[in-house]
């Protein structure tokens, strides 16, 4: 399934019954201002945020004004175009040239992160790469485990240590044998931790010290896990692990589920951090890469 | 980054000091900002309508209450309005007549079901109950030896097979154990599934007709947006839910979530979660929520926090205090200091009304300090009565303290605004004053 069918698919239900209401209601007839609030109506729904979506309805009002919003398509077509500027090219999850390319992955508790490192894992196993996975989720019940089990899937090698051990430990050993073993390709797990707990944060940095310590401009890709169930608090989420750690790319996942996942056009207008992919299920291959243009058409046809 | 609503009408009803009612102009610039506060903090988008709409018809007309202004008097109304949305306080988990009672847990992916399970399991053994865990979600890598090694940390038994693939099969054979071992209470975990995953919704019924459980717990996060009423409606629907767990309150979630999942199924929040360790689970208050979804800071719990730290006879000067009105600079500072060793001072300030403002800003210890310089500087005249800080002192303080006139501006206003909101929540039909408020 291509990228656009699988977000169609997920998005389908609430589209279907959000676009019923304004295509029954207002397709042929002229745009009026009730069919511009049907549209604000989706992108509130969509998790977009209070500031994003007044100031995307603003400029439609705009457009509205001076004459050149007529039909609903219009409206589509100018809430399309905005959006895709907004999020920019694509930016897909690639490795590049260093060897080994780290990864870091960090977020919330239970958004996917263990598992998008499974995916990613397999991804670059399929492509010919060597891979190590770092479980630095020493905190979690069983996320060493958990970890294992997406590692054999994937064809990756694991560095772990005990339960409750140093995550930075951890992270260093799994570079160093990378290192050491010329793999390609080293992906950091931690342990979900809440944006507001600042001895969790200053614990991410260690981790991220160590790492540069022993490959110099080290991690490569600092990849915060967002789950697209989560509404205006992502934004609070994405601003301080990048105040922490720097964000270099942002992952998507549960967008197999009704939910639209909106703030990433907030976290991308505010803090200008790509979206790299999305998750679309529970299964090793359920990953795409993220493409705005039809991200955002996704939403509207 | 969220101003609080109480904050924004305050400004909106500026200018109509004095009035003695509201006029349809007034509640309707009003009622826009309570619409935006209520969307920004994840309340869905539909709930916000139909909340708005009746929060209008019992604003119109209202009378002023003397000691309030017009705008603490419609965040009243919308308080009141959405302690009555949010439901009844401390809803225990029901027993059933004839042992064990089963408790089923449902949710969507890593929502905090297993975690949660733990928790409400060792919640009940302290009770002295003889509680067991049944493994359940067999989708998850690893999802049994997680329940297992909880099951471990708080010494209650787990059922599980890591060889059967029909979770409805393992809930069977569990009840047949729980039974034969007289336990009085069992707590199914589930897999994590999607409301629109018709396949694994209908295992979670059978599951549900193989169990028979007294209560069926819906366990969703506190930081879902607007998709929150249709997970909940489809879950109600085809599960049957008899209660709400909302999990990982202890972030800066606003919550909104908790008045949609509310509005559309009807039913009790039993619990909150409030942290990854498995004694982080709190009987639910309305009134917390609510106070937290208008960003007026989760009075409460820092209250419940505060208790743990502060002792009897301050409690009992401080309630002095409050009932006179005496509550000093020289006061806040004391008190700030004994918070500084209540923990991380970032999820402290979170609970604290007009201070939460600052999130995002600098909510570091350095803050703290500053104010505390501030105050230090200040004579003890100025502490007692800060209304006589002219332009002049203030420098004055400022240069003492190494801040700057700025600053000792936003300390008072900050202070002038926790002593408003003491008047108002100590004025509140139907809340009770705590033992103390540390403010
Ligand atoms: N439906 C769906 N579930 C997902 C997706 N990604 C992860 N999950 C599930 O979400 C839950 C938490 O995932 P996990 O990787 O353990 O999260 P972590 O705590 O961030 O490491 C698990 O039940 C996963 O199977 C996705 O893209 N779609
Ligand atoms: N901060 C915080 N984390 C929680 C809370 N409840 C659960 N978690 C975390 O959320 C993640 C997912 O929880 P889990 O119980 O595995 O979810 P499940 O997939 O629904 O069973 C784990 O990292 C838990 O530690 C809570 O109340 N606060
Ligand atoms: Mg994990
Ligand atoms: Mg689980």
């Amino acid at each position: 399934m291509g990228f656009v069918d699988s977000l169609k698919t997920g998005l389908k239900k609430t589209r279907e019954a959000l676009f019923m209401d304004v295509e029954t209601l207002f397709s042929g007839k002229a745009v009026t201002e009730e069919t511009i609030e049907a549209f604000e109506e989706i992108l509130f729904t969509s998790d977009i945020g209070v500031k994003s979506t007044t100031e995307i309805i603003e400029g439609l009002k705009e457009e509205y004004k001076a004459g050149k919003i007529k039909k609903t398509d219009d409206i589509k077509v100018f809430l399309k175009s905005t959006m895709t500027a907004i999020l920019g090219m694509p930016q897909p999850f690639v490795l590049y040239r260093e060897r080994p390319f780290v990864v870091f992955c960090l977020g919330v508790n239970g958004v996917g992160k263990t598992t998008t490192i499974g995916k990613l894992a397999m991804k670059a196993v399929s492509e010919g790469h060597s891979v190590i996975l770092a479980a630095a989720d020493t905190f979690r019940a069983a996320a060493i485990e958990q970890l294992d089990v997406w590692a054999t899937r994937a064809g990756a090698s694991i560095v772990k240590h005990q339960h409750g051990s140093d995550p930075a430990a951890v992270a260093y050993d799994a570079v160093e044998a990378a290192k050491a073993r010329g793999i390609d390709l080293v992906i950091v797990d931690t342990a979900g931790r809440l944006h507001t707990k600042t001895h969790l944060m200053e614990e991410l940095k260690k981790i991220k010290r160590v790492i540069g310590k022993s490959v110099p401009g080290a991690p490569h890709e600092t990849l915060l896990v967002l789950d697209a169930t989560t509404g205006q608090n992502a934004l609070s989420q994405a601003k301080l692990f990048n105040e922490a750690v720097g964000v270099t790319g942002i992952a998507l996942t549960k967008m197999d589920g009704t939910s639209k996942g909106g703030i990433v056009l907030a976290i991308k207008k505010e803090l200008n951090i790509p979206i790299r992919l999305i998750g679309v299920g529970e299964k090793i291959g359920d990953y795409q890469d993220f493409i705005p243009g039809e991200f955002a058409s996704a939403l509207f046809d | 980054m969220f101003a609080s609503l109480n904050e924004k009408l305050e400004a909106v009803f500026k200018r109509l000091k004095g009035k003695g009612f509201l006029t349809s102009g007034d509640i309707d610039i009003a009622m826009k900002e309570i619409r935006l506060a209520l969307l920004e903090a994840d309340v869905n988008f539909k709930v916000v309508k139909g909340f708005v709409e009746r929060v209008k018809v019992k604003s119109l007309g209202a009378q002023v209450l003397e000691s309030l202004t017009p705008g603490q008097q419609v965040v009243k109304i919308v308080n009141d309005e959405l302690c009555l949305l949010l439901g009844a306080e401390n809803e225990k988990i029901r027993l059933s007549p004839n042992p064990p009672t089963v408790v089923m847990m449902a949710g969507l992916q890593g929502s905090g079901k297993t975690t949660t399970t733990a928790k409400i399991a060792l919640h009940f053994k302290t009770q002295g109950r003889r509680p067991m865990m049944v493994a359940a979600d067999l989708q998850r890598p690893a999802a049994i030896d997680q329940l297992i090694t909880l099951g471990k940390q708080i010494g209650v038994p787990v059922f599980f097979s890591k060889e059967e693939k029909n979770p409805v099969k393992v809930c069977r054979d569990a009840i047949t154990v729980a039974k034969k071992e007289a336990r009085d209470i069992v707590f199914v975990d589930t897999a994590g599934r999607l409301h629109i995953d018709d396949e694994l919704m209908g295992q979670l019924k059978d599951i549900k007709d193989a169990v028979l459980p007294t209560e069926t717990l819906f366990v969703a996060d506190s930081m879902t947006g607007q998709d929150a009423v249709n997970i909940a409606h489809t879950f109600n629907e085809r599960i049957g839910v008899d209660g709400i767990v909302l999990t990982k309150m202890d972030g800066d979630a606003r919550g909104g979530a908790a008045i949609s999942i509310r509005e559309v199924t009807g039913k009790p929040i039993k619990f909150i979660g409030t942290g990854e360790k498995i004694d982080m689970i709190e009987p639910f208050y309305p009134e917390r929520i609510a106070s937290r979804i208008l960003g007026m800071g989760d009075v409460l719990s820092f209250i419940e926090k505060a208790q743990q730290t502060f002792d009897e006879k301050d409690a009992e000067k401080f309630k002095d205090k409050l009932l006179t009105d005496s509550f000093t600079l020289d006061d806040l500072r004391d008190q700030l200091s004994k918070i500084r060793s209540m923990g991380p001072i970032q999820n402290l300030l979170n609970m604290i009304p007009g201070f939460n403002r600052m999130k995002g800003v600098e909510v570091d210890e350095k803050q703290f300090v500053r104010i505390e310089a501030m105050i230090n500087s200040m004579t003890k005249k100025e502490k007692r009565n800060p209304d006589i800080l002219n332009g002049s002192r203030k420098i004055r303080i400022s240069k003492g303290s190494g801040t700057t006139v700025a600053d000792v501006n936003r300390l008072l206003k900050q202070y002038k605004d926790m002593k408003k909101m003491m008047k108002m929540f100590k004025g509140k039909k139907g809340f009770k004053m705590p033992d103390f408020m540390p403010f």
